[in-house]
């Protein structure tokens, strides 16, 4: 089996609203899958699906192999989960629940655990009434990576975590997935996160998925946005293909640049002279802007 | 206090449904008891009659208070005497719903964050609340002031009701500020009203007989304001004693809040175990945990309840004995046995009904893991919906069994005049009819999550059919909603399999039916 997930068409309706509207979603194994959205889009939704937590109206799905509604508890023996949004039982300590969330999967390692607890400086003896968002975020991100699974499906995982605690849980990502039989469902607002860790990627728009790819295939669709302070007039730049919204003021001069592009781009410039130069990598708001407008032309 | 206002009005819009329900409710309840019981007693005669048996019945006095006077008037404040515990529990729920839940669930931070003084929260809820019972005190005034023949034993009436409220919202005060969650809160504030209708319960029963444990109902908020007795023997203390305790308890609230910070209790959170004990790894087992606290709770507190219930048992007897005047009443009821079955078996209903409320909460539990997003994450490991669903209402259906139980034996214990199998047996019998109520909350779980909280609805209805029903002449299919009008009363009644079966077939069909709901529903919905 060479796909850990493969979603064809699903279709998931509230009421009136249509939250997943033909939802295709292939992961495949051993590999770590970006799953990118706006808010509202419908990733936990899908997620939830996953889970067997909600039942699809349309479409197909399988996980692992099986049906994820009917054979969802042996399934999430296989699997582990960091919901999006992490509470914890207000009299129970975070060791506590890191150990029951284990157990009620099946067992968990207590040695992996405590390396965990160590390296993201968790306190496991607070009551979770007690946690901070992020030290809440912790105790799930551990209860999920301290066991041996195949999968994990990691919802916003490091929302709330200081820049630090992000970059442990990258190097912890990464450790898992150079063992090659870990596949990893990451769904995340935060760009450099899923450039840093995912092999492919899949971006949803209410209930859509719009693109798929690696990173570098969907790169081509974006603009980076120059600033610079030149020594000279900027000609020849404004007629150069791949080259949009060129305007100057007080001297400076702003375009951005598709990605294909940035090279001529930048030898125009470096033959005027340049002083200063400040270029923006494409934002995530700028991929799912140049989204929208391909599917608005 | 900056932002009051703005919070007052915010408060309002979102309980716009809730707040006009139990003022009219509350406010209306005296006059329509007052209505049909002129319908009811056509003759002076027939009237002074039922209240003199009325008097004497010990079931009465527990369910409904003392009885000073024989007009109609007087009838109906005794009658709606129950009244005073409700108005409290909604005055206790409305300010802990604006106080401490909305602290926890973030929401008095997102207020905070405005231009907003820190007292001002606790000040909007106790002064809406404040103002929904004095409005519910107008309506009874208005209503009755005419009628009755006595205005101020009308004001009286009406401020009966309003020194319930303002107590219980002064005590819910107090409460939201000692822990950092809304459930203890609430459980803290249910627990004091519960002891002071229980305290009252105990000091009236003893009035009527020897008298020497009269003095509980002086120590219990619902036993002064029953006790001003408004067309009786009108007395205006109570309201003075309450106005000074509401006075002293807002102070206090006030105090404890300002010394502790936001979403904070007052007590500190110690540290506890890094690793869960060895047990901790079945959903039972966690269904344990969270359940522990509220079944340790309810059973000690029905079993103190059993003590009192159990406690002025003799002095039920004593009246039946020495009272040479009443005698002829007794011959009619039945003789003194009678009277004591009839209030053993009374004080059942009322333990039952009371059990009814653990159940109900116990279920809703499963509502408040779904919400909180506890229940995705344990459905997410290999838990089945069944086997989470199951192991809660392990305790919504074992954990009522467990404090009827306690209730039953301690008042078989105490009363030991009476036959202990009896009295135990009695108050067991109450556990079909609780399971119907647990089974439907169970329904509406599994089938309407979002409206779980009308759950509540059934035991409310319960408890009115038990109160009002009979006064009312609400026709026979409007009571036999009840599954409490079905229960076989003991001791003193016949018991029959057939209404036990039935209620017992009832409620497994209905909560097959809920979780039939539930395994096919989207978690969360
Ligand atoms: N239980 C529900 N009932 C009704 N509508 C829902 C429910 N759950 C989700 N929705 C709707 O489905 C759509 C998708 O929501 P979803 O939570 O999947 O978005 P998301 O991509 O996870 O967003 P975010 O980035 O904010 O987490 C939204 O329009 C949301 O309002
Ligand atoms: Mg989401």
């Amino acid at each position: 089996m060479s796909e850990a997930i493969d979603a064809e068409g699903l279709i998931k309706r509230f009421g009136k609203v249509t939250a997943l509207d033909g939802l295709d979603l292939r992961v495949r194994t051993g590999e770590v899958h970006g799953f990118l959205g706006p808010n509202g889009a419908g990733k936990t939704t899908t997620i939830r699906i996953l889970l067997g937590l909600m039942r699809h109206d349309g479409g197909t799905v399988r996980l692992l192999g099986g049906d994820p509604w009917s054979a969802a508890t042996a399934l999430h023996r296989r699997l582990t989960y960091v919901p999006g949004d992490v509470t914890l039982w207000p009299n129970l300590t975070g060791g506590e629940v890191i150990d029951l969330l284990g157990r009620l999967r099946g067992g968990l390692d207590p040695r992996r655990k405590a390396e965990l607890l160590e390296r993201f400086q968790l306190d496991p003896r607070k009551k979770g009434r007690t946690y901070s968002k992020g030290n809440r975020q912790k105790v799930a991100l551990v209860a999920a990576l301290a066991s041996d699974v195949e999968l994990l499906i990691l919802d916003e995982p490091t929302s709330g975590l200081d820049p630090l605690m992000e970059e442990v849980f990258r190097e912890v990502v990464l450790q898992e997935k150079s063992r090659g039989d870990r596949t990893v469902l990451l769904s995340s607002h935060i760009l450099a996160e899923v450039e840093a860790l995912c092999d492919r990627l899949t971006i949803i728009r209410e209930g859509r998925a719009v693109e798929t790819g690696t990173l570098d295939d969907l790169r081509h669709l974006t603009r980076t946005s120059i600033q610079a302070e030149l020594t000279g007039p900027p000609d020849g730049l404004a007629t150069l293909p791949g080259v949009h919204d060129l305007r100057t003021d007080n001297g400076k001069i702003r375009f951005d640049v598709d990605t294909d592009a940035l090279e001529p781009a930048l030898q125009t410039l470096v033959k005027v002279g340049v002083r200063s130069l400040v270029s923006q990598p494409p934002s995530l708001e700028e991929l799912f802007l140049r989204q929208y407008q391909r599917d608005e032309r | 206090m900056t932002g009051t206002g703005r919070l007052i009005r915010l408060i309002l819009r979102r309980d716009r449904v809730i707040l006009p329900i139990w003022i009219l409710v509350l406010g209306l309840l005296p006059i329509g008891t007052f209505n049909s019981f002129q319908g009811l007693f056509p003759t002076d005669a027939e009237r002074i009659n039922f209240a003199h048996v009325s008097a004497g019945n010990a079931g009465f006095v527990a369910l409904y208070g003392l009885l000073r006077g024989d007009s109609f008037a007087a009838l109906t404040s005794w009658r709606v005497g129950f009244g005073t515990v409700m108005i409290g529990l909604a005055a206790l729920l409305t300010v802990i719903r604006h106080t401490r839940a909305d602290e926890e669930a973030g929401r008095t931070e997102l207020i905070g964050s405005t231009v907003v003084g820190r007292h001002a929260p606790l000040a909007a809820a106790l002064i809406t609340t404040a103002g929904a019972s004095l409005l519910t005190g107008l309506l009874i005034f208005a209503s009755l002031a005419g009628k009755s023949g006595s205005v101020s034993g009308s004001l009286a009436f009406g401020a009966e009701f309003v020194a319930a409220g303002w107590i219980f919202a002064a005590i819910a005060a107090i409460t939201a500020q000692l822990t950092g969650s809304a459930r203890s809160a609430r459980s803290i504030a249910i627990a004091v009203l519960g002891a002071s209708y229980a305290l009252r319960v105990g000091g009236d029963i003893s009035a009527l007989g020897t008298g020497s444990l009269s003095w509980l109902s002086w120590v219990s908020p619902i036993g002064w304001v029953t006790h001003i007795f408004p067309y009786g023997a009108l007395n205006w203390w109570p309201v003075v004693l309450s106005a000074l305790l509401t006075a002293v308890a807002i102070a206090v609230a006030v105090d404890l809040r300002g010394r502790r910070d936001l979403g904070d209790g007052l007590f500190a959170a110690r540290l506890g175990r890094a690793n869960a004990t060895p047990s901790l790894r079945t959903p039972l087992a966690l269904a344990w945990r969270l359940h522990r606290g509220l079944l340790i709770g309810w059973t000690i507190g029905l079993g103190l309840l059993g003590l009192i219930f159990g406690g002025v048992g003799g002095s039920v007897l004593d009246i039946a004995k020495d009272n040479k005047g009443l005698s002829d009443i007794f011959a009619r009821l039945g003789g003194s046995d009678q009277i004591v079955d009839s209030y053993l078996a009374g004080t059942a209903g009322i333990v039952g009904l009371i059990a009814a409320c653990y159940a109900v909460q116990a279920t809703l539990r499963l509502r408040e893991e779904e919400t909180t997003g506890h229940a995705e994450a344990v459905l997410a490991t290999s838990v089945s919906r069944l086997a989470w669903a199951g192991s809660h209402l392990l305790f919504s259906l074992l954990g009522p069994a467990l404090a009827l139980f306690a209730e039953g034996v301690v008042t078989g214990l105490v009363y030991t005049q009476g036959d202990f199998g009896d009295i135990l047996g009695g108050v067991m019998l109450q556990l079909p009819a609780v399971w119907v109520l647990a089974a439907v909350a169970v329904l509406i779980f599994g089938l309407l999550p979002r409206w779980s909280l009308a759950a509540w609805a059934a035991p409310a209805a319960c408890l009115l059919i038990l109160l009002v029903g009979e006064t009312l002449q609400l026709n026979h299919w409007l009571l036999d909603i009840s599954p409490f009008t079905h229960v076989p009363r003991l001791p003193g009644g016949a018991v029959s399999a057939t209404p036990v079966l039935t209620m017992l077939a009832v409620a497994l069909v209905v909560g097959v039916a809920g979780l039939a709901g539930l395994r096919r529903r989207n978690i969360p919905d």
